[in-house]
């Protein structure tokens, strides 16, 4: 069975539809990679995965339940991680406090325990000597590096990041990206929004290309970076690679 | 009768009893009005600044109307009327009921009258926050209700604390429409001192200087916690490279 299974998705703001009917499947332990030019409903996608947007029509279908009847998103968006363009670390808590509030809170778990994780991830993406720092001191990588491991200690089935990379200055991205291989590479289930295609196309097992709200391709990395059949496919790469 | 200051100076002397008591008074309805009036403000501004999931049930969304009607109403009839008037109008309405001494009236009426201009302060404070961070901490997991008391309110009240400190030195200055209701602050005392030396012009310079140096140290003291808002936990370890490239808030600026 798959982790998620995506089902006809509707969602339009006011008279704008952005997404007109999503399928697709993303198994366990699989990183997919979305990727589509500006406005093409990747975001909107990914948002309405983790319920900050709620899809009009469709069915999402985690570990068998449609979440979308779901009675406690609370509990089911503990289960997914999500990192954001904007970083949005908690401007008023320390890095540490960011990474165990919602363990205390949401997951119960006691301060020792939840600093012990924190600490955890925190040294697994290079941020533990800056546990006691403001998260507002930081750089966008490093800010960044913590989100991913906030979003970590939640233990989540899946992580979702939403062009993660999109608002770092050029020399701090590779930083970024490199902890996200390592979680790769471990097996941890990733949907990546992403502008960068050679991410895309090392790390992903799965590249589904949007456009216009309609899934245009997908497929693995080799069929649409090597062998994409259609038009826009081509014509999107064509112009994305040759920046 | 010419200004002197010799009277000035007999006054302070012969008076400065009543005018402490006046000076504590005012102090006291000041204060416990600001933080009553702080913490109207956090429930009804913090209310009125959620918003009702799309899921929600109608009964939800129907709860939610009716309390913005009702918060929006409180808001506009307390900003809207002078503060002297509810005071003359709540004592009076209510002391065949309650039978509450002056000062507790006063008290009552300066918090509701300052929870309606906090409620203001504290819901745009709370619209000056980010969405990401709600976003974020949505994502996490957190209610509706943890997100506002963990994530925003606290990055609200930073935001809107040079409003909220303002409150507290109009308060100080505005307390005086209280004595219309008899209460022993600064002004009545003011009146009562110059009725019995008969001397308006001696007695009010002294309260106005009085009331003068009382605001002057509060701005003094809001300003040095302000300062240090600013400046808490803003040290970290200098390690690697990528640091170089951070700026930190200098002066008291405010960094967002």
């Amino acid at each position: 069975m798959s982790l998620i299974e995506i089902k006809n998705i509707h969602k339009s703001f006011g008279n704008l539809e952005v997404l007109k009917g999503i399928d697709f499947t993303v198994e366990k332990n699989t990183v997919v990679c979305l990727i589509g030019a500006s406005g093409s409903g990747k975001s909107t996608l990914l948002r309405c995965i983790n319920m900050l947007e709620t899809a009009d029509e469709g069915e999402i279908i985690v570990n068998g339940e449609n979440v979308l009847n779901t009675k406690d998103v609370n509990k089911y968006r503990s289960h997914l991680g999500m990192v954001f363009q904007q970083f949005n670390l908690f401007n008023n808590m320390t890095v540490l406090k960011n990474c165990t509030i919602a363990q205390m809170k949401v997951l119960g778990r006691s301060k020792e325990e939840a600093e012990e994780k924190a600490m955890i991830y925190l040294r697994k993406v290079g941020m533990e000597s800056f546990a006691n720092a403001s998260s507002t001191t930081l750089s966008g990588g490093q800010k960044q590096r913590v989100a991913i491991a906030r979003a970590l200690c939640m233990d989540p089935e899946v992580l979702l990041f939403d062009e993660p990379t999109s608002a770092l200055d050029p020399e701090m991205v590779g930083e970024v990206l490199s902890v996200m291989k390592d979680l790769a590479r471990e097996g941890l289930t990733m949907i990546v929004v992403t502008h960068e295609m050679e991410f895309a196309r090392d790390v992903a097992n799965h590249v589904v290309f949007m456009d216009q709200g309609i899934i245009a391709e997908e497929g693995t990395p080799e069929d649409i970076f090597t062998n994409p059949k259609e038009e826009r496919t081509k014509v999107f790469l064509n112009r994305i690679l040759k920046k | 009768m010419d200004f002197s200051f010799e009277i000035v100076w007999k006054i302070l002397q012969s008076s400065w009893p009543s005018l402490l008591l006046g000076v504590q008074n005012t102090l006291l309805v000041a204060l416990s009005g600001t933080i009553i009036g702080l913490v109207i403000g956090l429930v009804v501004g913090g209310l009125k600044a959620i918003k009702v999931d799309e899921s929600s049930s109608a009964l939800v969304k129907t709860i939610k109307k009716i309390y913005d009607v009702i918060s929006t109403v409180y808001i506009e009839v307390f900003r809207g009327t002078p503060m002297m008037v509810q005071a003359v109008f709540i004592y009076y309405s209510l002391l065949k009921v309650i039978k509450w001494s002056p000062l507790v009236a006063g008290i009552f009426v300066i918090s509701i009258n300052t929870g309606a201009y906090m409620s203001e302060i504290i819901r745009s404070g709370i619209q000056s926050v980010d969405k990401g961070q709600t976003e974020a901490a949505r994502s996490l997991g957190m209610s509706n209700i943890q997100t506002m008391m963990m994530v925003v309110i606290p990055q609200a009240i930073k935001n809107a604390f040079p409003a909220i400190g303002n409150e507290f030195i109009v308060n100080i200055k505005d307390s005086s429409v209280l004595s219309v209701i008899a209460i022993t602050e600064l002004m009545y005392q003011g009146n009562k001192i110059a009725g019995s030396v008969f001397r308006f012009p001696e007695t009010f310079f002294i309260i106005a200087c009085i009331y003068l140096v009382l605001t002057t140290i509060t701005s003094f003291i809001l300003h040095l916690i302000e300062e240090k808002m600013n400046h808490t936990r803003t040290s970290f370890p200098h390690s690697d490279s990528t640091s170089s490239s951070i700026s930190l808030p200098r002066n008291g600026k405010r960094v967002k």
